[in-house]
């Protein structure tokens, strides 16, 4: 009979909570566009793949020879020959011309052909061909640097090429020259099939975080907020168990974070064309209960501490920005210093993104995530079982 | 002469770390009786209220609520009550009809009944056609009327009221009253809090007064008076328009004076006690230079049985609300001026 009522009186509970917040236009539209701006805005911040396209850069004749407009005029035709343009071209007079054309925010860096290029090439040395780059800002530093390694590696392999197959013809040889240049040749394959990009990186532990930060902050914020409009009494006043109260309250915002999640999964999809393996949803789904679990508890700890919603807000932020930049939802672990590494270890929210994102792209089974799982359910438990008496207590203080 | 309490309280104390809220306080209500809490801001009043609600536990005492046990039957002093809050327990999003479900479920009222008592309620307050509008469309006056309803939902024997008119206008604060007489008549205790003299005077059979989170008096409004006219107290304001903190000391030195209030930069109002006090009064206002342009005896009202039972003016104290208040924690009322 108690726990019928137990439950029934959580049904009612959430029902309302669900029936006030479907109400509020407002905040079901940022249900929508929060994940929406969050994918878009994180998703674009490092570039997606390793091909550059459309890279401004000039190119610097210092050597002005023969042999050095040859060599300007095989970048022209390899730039374009690429199928996708890698660089847009332009000519600058001297160094100091494309020092300032950087300076203007014109172009990424420049290839300069120095002067005695051709007296070099001729005596048959290894020269060199520089190549300038914004350094100011290292993102922008780190593609010019790339692209120009790339060119560069290109037009050398294109002229041993030539220089090997005129040596072969000399030594009456068949030989293939590539295969003389470069006889090994990087094959890169993932993991999983299909070209991936940082969204999809991104989409599972986002799902992973609203979710389960609708469960750690959702539930304090709604309880604080009803203490403070004063509606809580009401609830307190009426013989209704406390427990009955946060199970009401956590069911409201579990079912309010499956809503986001399944927002965050097609938007994924649909706009931003991460793919998913079908067959790992139900044990994606699976893992978001078991996250959602795990931070129940620390959910109501924090409700006990928060007397008002301002202290509530405040409690948040400061579990938040942690777990969001520590956790790898945004920014790959493995790029932290060991620090950040170590602290990131310590975050349960780390072990859930990993377990998800295993399961969602690399197709993984309940086997493969089962350390993920046992550390997210002993946590929960734990958080739970320190949470509840502790909750009891403050709410008739 | 009274057969049965609804209300039993015994050496109750609340306290917040050091702040002693509720202060020893023993008291009973009688069955179907309107008891009023009067006192200033910070008195203990709504802290009172709140324990005897099983919203806050009491740091020692003992309490009953029609006839349940406030510590060990909880749940059964819940089913028995029902509170209407200084803060409106209703939600804006939803409307009357879905709040005031809400609150039937959870006292688990069958359906029949819950749209029985919706339906019948509304009309009480004649507000039948607001049944399906959202509360956030309401005026104050009608969210007040509302938030009263609420809590005769369930026909509780016992309903508390904290503030039931604070910051409403005249004429609602008027039809407010008249709707607590009403409950009271069919047969429901009614508690209130209030710092408003009139209020307390008008509605309650009796009245405790509170300050300092102890019981300073408790009685009938008409008995309260009477501690005034026994002593043989004279109530008398006073307009001096040359007058001097100095003046007031040596007024308020004098052994008949019961208490003294000073209104503002002129006026005085003064309780004297016995015959002659009154002459002595104004003979030392005489010779101090004081210039009397006017004096009216009053009536003791209930806010001179304040100013003689505490020794100071609750208007003093309860003039203005604190900006920043903890939850019925430790605000202290500014002293009166005058003592």
């Amino acid at each position: 009979m108690g726990i019928i009522k137990g439950l029934q009186d959580s049904y009612r509970i959430a029902f309302k909570d669900l029936l006030e917040f479907e109400r509020n236009r407002m905040g079901l539209l940022f249900l929508f566009l929060m994940p929406f701006f969050m994918l878009m805005m994180t998703g674009y911040i490092f570039p997606t793949g390793s091909s550059y396209s459309n890279i401004p850069v000039a190119v610097v004749d210092l050597d002005n020879s023969a042999l050095s407009q040859q060599l300007v005029t095989q970048l022209h035709a390899m730039n374009n020959g690429s199928g996708t343009n890698m660089m847009v071209l332009r000519d600058a007079s001297s160094v100091e011309d494309a020092k300032t054309l950087v300076k203007q925010g014109q172009i990424y860096g420049a290839l300069i052909i120095p002067a005695g290029f051709s007296s070099d090439v001729m005596q048959g040395k290894q020269t060199n061909i520089t190549v300038l780059s914004d350094n100011s800002i290292p993102q922008v530093s780190m593609v010019m640097q790339g692209i120009g390694s790339q060119i560069v590696s290109m037009m050398s392999a294109q002229q041993a090429a030539i220089e090997v197959q005129m040596l072969s013809v000399k030594a009456n040889q068949t030989v293939n020259p590539a295969a003389v240049i470069a006889p090994f040749k990087p094959d890169m394959q993932g993991t999983v099939p299909g070209n991936m990009s940082y969204f999809n990186f991104i989409a599972p532990g986002l799902l992973m975080m609203i979710v389960m930060m609708g469960a750690m902050t959702g539930i304090p914020r709604a309880i604080s907020h009803e203490k403070e409009i004063g509606t809580f009494d009401g609830i307190l006043a009426a013989p209704v168990n406390e427990i009955s109260i946060i199970l009401g309250k956590t069911i409201a915002q579990t079912v309010r974070g499956f809503v986001q999640g399944i927002i965050v999964l097609i938007i994924a999809i649909l706009v931003f064309g991460v793919t998913i393996q079908a067959a790992s949803i139900p044990l994606a789904f699976a893992l978001l209960f078991l996250g959602i679990f795990s931070f129940i508890g620390l959910g109501i700890l924090l409700t006990s501490f928060a007397n008002n919603e301002e202290t509530a807000q405040i409690l948040m932020m400061v579990l938040q920005f942690p777990m969001m930049f520590l956790t790898g939802v945004f920014f790959p672990i493995q790029q932290m210093p060991w620090f950040m590494q170590d602290l990131s270890k310590v975050l349960p929210l780390t072990y859930a993104i990993t377990a998800m994102r295993k399961v969602m792209i690399l197709n993984a089974s309940i086997t493969d995530v089962l350390p993920e799982v046992a550390l997210l359910l002993v946590f929960g438990t734990i958080m739970l079982l320190i949470a509840i008496p502790v909750f009891r207590r403050s709410m008739t203080r | 002469m009274i057969d049965k309490y609804a209300i039993e309280v015994q050496g109750l104390t609340k306290k917040f770390g050091n702040f002693t809220a509720v202060d020893n306080v023993t008291f009973n209500v009688n069955e179907k009786e309107i008891f009023g809490f009067l006192g200033p801001n910070g008195a203990g009043k709504s802290t009172t209220i709140r324990v005897l609600c099983t919203l806050a536990r009491p740091t020692a005492g003992d309490a009953k609520v029609n006839g349940y046990d406030l510590i060990k039957e909880p749940d059964r002093v819940r089913e028995s009550i029902g509170l209407v809050s200084e803060k409106m327990i209703m939600y804006e999003n939803l409307t009357a009809a879905e709040n005031l479900r809400f609150f039937g479920n959870l006292y688990q009222m069958p359906k029949k009944k819950i749209e029985e008592k919706i339906d019948e309620l509304l009309g009480l307050v004649n507000m039948s056609e607001w049944k399906n509008a959202m509360i956030k469309t309401y005026s104050t006056g009608m969210r007040q009327r509302i938030n009263v309803i609420r809590a005769l939902l369930t026909e509780p024997k016992v309903i508390f009221m904290d503030e039931p008119t604070l910051g409403l206008d005249p004429q609602t604060t008027l039809s407010i009253r008249d709707l607590i007489r009403d409950i009271n008549k069919k047969g429901t205790t009614v508690i209130l809090t209030t710092h408003a003299m009139l209020e307390a005077e008008v509605l309650s059979d009796r009245i405790a007064i509170i300050d300092h989170g102890k019981i300073v008096a408790i009685d009938t409004p008409e008995n309260l008076k009477k501690i005034l006219t026994k002593e043989d107290t004279t109530v008398f304001s006073v307009r001096i328009p040359n007058l001097t903190p100095s003046l007031v000391g040596k007024i308020q030195k004098l052994d008949c004076v019961a208490a003294l209030d000073q209104h503002d930069a002129y006026d005085l109002k003064i309780s004297a006690r016995g015959n002659e006090g009154f002459d002595r009064i104004i003979d030392t206002i005489r010779q101090d230079g004081g210039n009397i342009t006017m004096i009216n005896t009053n009536e003791p009202t209930l806010e001179d049985v304040f100013l003689s039972v505490t020794g100071k003016a609750m208007r003093d104290q309860a003039n203005e609300k604190p900006t920043t208040q903890r939850r019925h924690g430790p605000w202290r009322a500014p002293r009166a001026r005058v003592r």
